[in-house]
């Protein structure tokens, strides 16, 4: 009897989210199994040849590309320093607002503004600040005296890559410190006023209950930052356009340039798909270590 | 091992609200301390000025020799047990247990021995990989428990521990904390808003109101001589009867009858008759104080019926009265005695007691000297 109902209840189940399944089969299956395929074909439209099916000449081809690998190292440089810092600095916002300090709701409103902005014009805003002639930053440090001549921010390689980070840590780094907050929240007080009676210093405390209870809102901050940060785009273009020499090139840029540039469809969508697969790979580790969390903090109390 | 001593504590959050007021007591070594009142009393307040989570506004705490107002929780060397149990989801019943231990960087070897000693008698071995999330409310009670008693504090501090659990548990429970504590030669001072509680469990209670005490007492003398008005309503279930009076100085006027006032101050013009409902008996020949009244309300209590009875005269009062369950009692007229010694006499006014010449009813001998009444809240 038990069994009949279950099955009636998945079989309703079912119904329901049918509907939402079939669009999302259009909207995300479709375009990723359609790449797929493009990427097997050797298909240019800047030469106006046939397609000729190739197998996988376009990923053979990718494991010789310097600049593809330059591309994943730029993306990796750029993703790596920017989720640690925003986790760090997010943490910070989230453990001053979670006191309850006066205007505390205005404070979080205003903390998430940069976040709600559009995200080129954020990226121009900063171009202007990081500009080696009339860019703010220098002007700061030329008053200060610290810096003779106006430092070239975004001509430089290195800088180039620090500037942009700097920029996607002030957009984003509220967007975590709302989320960590969430999750601090939800500690219950009584929890730290134990420990305390047990002798321990708030640092301990920090390290023995708020990380390993916060750890599941990490791991989502984390996730979410890594595939906004891994498919980035806008900000970059905007900013730096790839450059100085390429120095900035994130993989969705030089996709963007095999495909929109050189109209070479096949190598781009070979270049779509691994992007792609890296992206599930992650999520579906953090996944894994989410659902691990979860079943080893028991029933939340 | 050492006593604990409050010293005129006050607790001000803002000028409307002060949830302790001006609280002096003392527990010493081996002494259970409860500290029993309504809800929003300043209970919890006064336990956590104690803990040292909150700051008092004045007063000064002590534990032993050693002042203590200032110094952190930590540093305090007490044990808590909250009303929520505040178990640390993540970890284990074993590491919940051990985190205060393993706090004071005790080697693992010794943590586990003391664990082996001090929660043997809770019945944990069979949990200790559990995490909190898979336990009931009834062993997580346990657990916490465990928690406090193997730091071997020199204070312990229980607000409401039994107030998660049901009717039945609270019952066994209660009966394992006062085996667990009276083997403890510590100071404990427990919250509760259970009279029950306090009564069975407590050498001494400290009946709370508006963050001032109103008495503190050994638990039967608290229920034998109420020091004012709002302990004699508070303590007792069903509780007390209590009537407003005019006195002619001697007398009492009750309707047509006039009850005695018991000598030996002057009396003021209002006087509160109380008296406890199973105090209230049916009357019998050449009982000095006995009423006629019509039963207008019976309640069934299984052991006894409670039954209301509207006093005769044109005041409309009513009087409640503890009566055996073998008859059905309602709409009848029934004949009640007042047992002169079981009546308590409280000032209307300033609703102080008035008297101290009811012995106590319950047969305790010890306690049946004449006490000093000046002061009733000595
Ligand atoms: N942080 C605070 N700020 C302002 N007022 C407070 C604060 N904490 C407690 N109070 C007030 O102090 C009073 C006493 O609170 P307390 O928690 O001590 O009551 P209690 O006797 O433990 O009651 P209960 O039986 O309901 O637990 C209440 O009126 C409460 O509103
Ligand atoms: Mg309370």
């Amino acid at each position: 009897m038990a069994d009949t109902i279950r099955a009636r209840e998945q079989r309703t189940g079912w119904i329901l989210i049918a509907p939402a399944l079939l669009v999302l089969a259009l909207v995300y299956a479709y375009p990723i199994l359609r790449s797929f395929w493009l990427s097997l074909f050797t298909q240019n439209l800047g030469t106006g040849l046939e397609p000729v099916f190739s197998g996988l000449d376009n990923y053979a081809r990718m494991f010789q590309d310097g600049r593809f690998w330059q591309s994943i190292f730029n993306t990796s440089v750029f993703t790596f320093s920017a989720i640690i810092l925003e986790l760090i600095l997010g943490m910070g916002i989230a453990l001053v607002l979670d006191q309850s300090i006066r205007g505390r709701g205005l404070v979080r409103t205003i903390a998430i503004i940069p976040w709600a902005l559009p995200t080129a014009l954020i990226a121009l805003t900063w171009a202007w600040i990081f500009n080696d002639q009339f860019g703010v930053v220098n002007d700061l440090l030329l008053r200060l005296g610290l810096i003779d001549v106006g430092i070239n921010w975004l001509g430089n390689p290195t800088l180039a890559m620090v500037s942009a980070i700097v920029a996607d840590v002030w957009k984003t780094t509220s967007f975590v410190a709302i989320l960590l907050l969430a999750g601090l929240q939800s500690i219950s007080q009584d929890l730290y006023e134990a420990h305390s009676i047990d002798g321990a210093t708030p640092w301990q405390s920090f390290r023995q209950i708020t990380l390993p209870l916060l750890m599941p809102q990490i791991v989502i901050a984390l996730l979410f930052r890594f595939a906004q940060s891994f498919g980035i785009f806008d900000l970059i273009q905007v900013m730096t356009g790839g450059g100085p020499g390429g120095a900035t090139e994130v993989v969705s840029l030089y996709v963007y340039s095999s495909i929109m540039r050189y109209l070479d469809f096949g190598y781009g969508a070979a270049l779509v798909v691994v992007t792609f697969l890296v992206l599930i790979l992650v999520v579906a580790i953090a996944a894994l270590v989410i659902s691990r969390l979860r079943t080893s903090a028991g029933e939340k109390l | 091992m050492a006593k604990l001593e409050l010293q005129n504590l006050n607790k001000t959050y803002s000028p409307k609200v002060i949830p302790v007021k001006d609280v002096s007591l003392t527990v010493d070594n081996g002494e259970f301390l409860t500290l029993l009142g309504p809800s929003g009393c300043g209970k919890s307040t006064t336990l956590r000025l104690i803990a040292g989570l909150e700051q008092p506004t004045r007063g000064k705490v002590f534990i032993g020799d050693r002042d203590v107002t200032n110094l952190p929780p930590g540093k305090r060397d007490i044990s808590m047990v909250f009303q929520s149990y505040a178990l640390y989801p993540h970890m284990t019943v074993y590491d919940n247990i051990a985190s205060g231990l393993k706090l004071q960087h005790m080697s693992s070897n010794e943590i586990r021995e003391r664990i082996r000693e001090s929660s043997g008698a809770l019945g944990l071995e069979e949990l200790m990989g559990r995490k909190p999330g898979q336990l009931s409310g009834g062993q997580r009670q346990r657990v916490a428990l465990a928690r406090a008693l193997v730091r071997r504090p020199e204070v312990f501090l229980l607000d409401e521990p039994l107030s998660n659990l049901d009717a039945l548990l609270r019952e066994q429970v209660r009966a394992e904390l006062k085996q667990l504590f009276e083997a403890q030669n510590t100071p404990v001072v427990y919250v509760t808003h259970d009279q029950t509680e306090a009564m069975t469990l407590s050498t001494k209670v400290a009946v709370l109101n508006r963050g001032d005490v109103q008495q503190l007492d050994p638990p039967q003398r608290i229920y034998t001589h109420p020091a004012n008005m709002f302990v004699a309503g508070f303590i007792g279930s069903p509780q007390m009867n209590l009537l407003h009076l005019k006195s002619d100085g001697k007398n009492a006027v009750l309707g047509d009858y006039r009850i005695p006032l018991p000598g030996g101050f002057t009396s003021p013009p209002d006087v509160t008759l109380g008296i406890r409902p199973e105090h209230v008996r049916l009357a019998q020949p050449g009982d000095a104080h006995s009423f006629q009244g019509r039963v207008f309300l019976v309640e069934n209590l299984g052991m006894s019926n409670l039954l209301s009875v509207q006093l005769p005269g044109s005041e409309n009062r009513t009087i409640r009265s503890l009566l055996p369950a073998d008859r059905p009692w309602s709409q009848e007229d029934v004949t009640l005695a007042l047992p002169p010694d079981a009546i308590h006499w409280f000032n209307t006014e300033t609703g102080e007691r008035l008297s101290n010449n009811t012995r106590p009813l319950v047969s305790n001998t010890a306690n049946s000297t004449p006490l000093a009444d000046s002061n009733p809240r000595l």
